[in-house]
């Protein structure tokens, strides 16, 4: 079988992608999609370490992870949504007032 | 090297692979594609984990939904596809490599220190929709009650949020 280690070197791999990713881009639904994949990393360690130890509590964290992140993607494109229609760009660089 | 860590090494290649195209693709349409392609590998590796009812459940819910989601926001907003406004900030993208690499180092020096996990076989039938669904519905109704009022207000502010105010129609 494969040893745990190379899901868990295979998940920060993908967690840095994300986080390089977060920190590069401007367009903020890139920014949205590489937190989706960083939230998806931690799913696969979560569930590469519930099998190492046989333990169904690590899936049932990432069943909920799941519906959190489904609820904090529509939110957030709601939200984006929203300020696009204020201001009509999506450049986080000018996305820095807290209020519109 | 067996068949199944050959597997996990093109499956886990094409999942880095879309997940690095996701983040240096110039369109944005192209990196939700991308997006999508890197879900569904990794749905394929949660089936390769034992956990058969995510696996399914990461393809409807983030291919399914959330991906769909994203598309439509694109095809609404029209994503400004250039990303080379400003000169002064021409260094970010090369900075933030290079942090990505030291932070990849470090978490594999750290996964790696420890001794090499071996992995056990499973005692129970993993996470087939019947053993989850089962934990779920005794044990862990109060998750099931919580996921579902989150999602019921999630609901609600996305509606609130995404309508017009009301001194912007006339």
């Amino acid at each position: 079988m494969v040893p745990t280690n190379y899901y868990l070197i295979l998940s920060a791999i993908i967690f840095t992608i994300g986080a390089v990713g977060v920190l590069s881009r401007r367009n903020a639904l890139i920014i949205f999609m590489c937190v989706e994949m960083m939230l998806n990393s931690v799913n696969l360690t979560l569930i590469a370490m519930s099998r190492q130890w046989n333990n169904l509590n690590g899936q049932i964290f990432v069943f909920v992870i799941m519906a959190v992140a489904a609820a904090e993607v529509a939110v957030g494109l709601a939200i984006l949504i929203a300020h696009y229609h204020h201001a009509k760009t999506t450049n986080i660089d000018d996305i820095n007032v807290m209020k519109w | 090297m067996d068949f199944s860590t050959i597997f996990f090494i093109l499956v886990g290649a094409l999942s880095v692979g879309a997940a690095v195209s996701v983040v240096t693709s110039r369109v944005a349409v192209h990196s939700a594609l991308f997006l999508l392609t890197h879900f569904m590998t990794l749905a394929i590796l949660y089936i390769t984990l034992d956990a058969q009812f995510l696996g399914a459940a990461q393809v409807i819910i983030y291919a399914g939904g959330i991906v769909i989601l994203i598309l439509f926001v694109i095809m609404l907003i029209g994503s400004e596809n250039l990303d080379t406004r400003a000169g002064y900030r021409s260094w970010v993208p090369w900075a933030g490599m290079a942090l990505g690499f030291v932070l990849v180092a470090g978490l594999a020096f750290a996964i790696l220190k420890a001794p090499l996990i071996p992995a056990t076989l499973p005692a129970n039938q993993g996470g087939v929709p019947d053993v989850v669904g089962m934990y779920l519905y005794t044990q862990g109704i109060l998750l099931v009650e919580l996921v579902s009022v989150l999602l019921l207000v999630a609901l609600l502010g996305a509606l609130l949020l995404a309508r017009r105010p009301i001194w912007d129609t006339d």
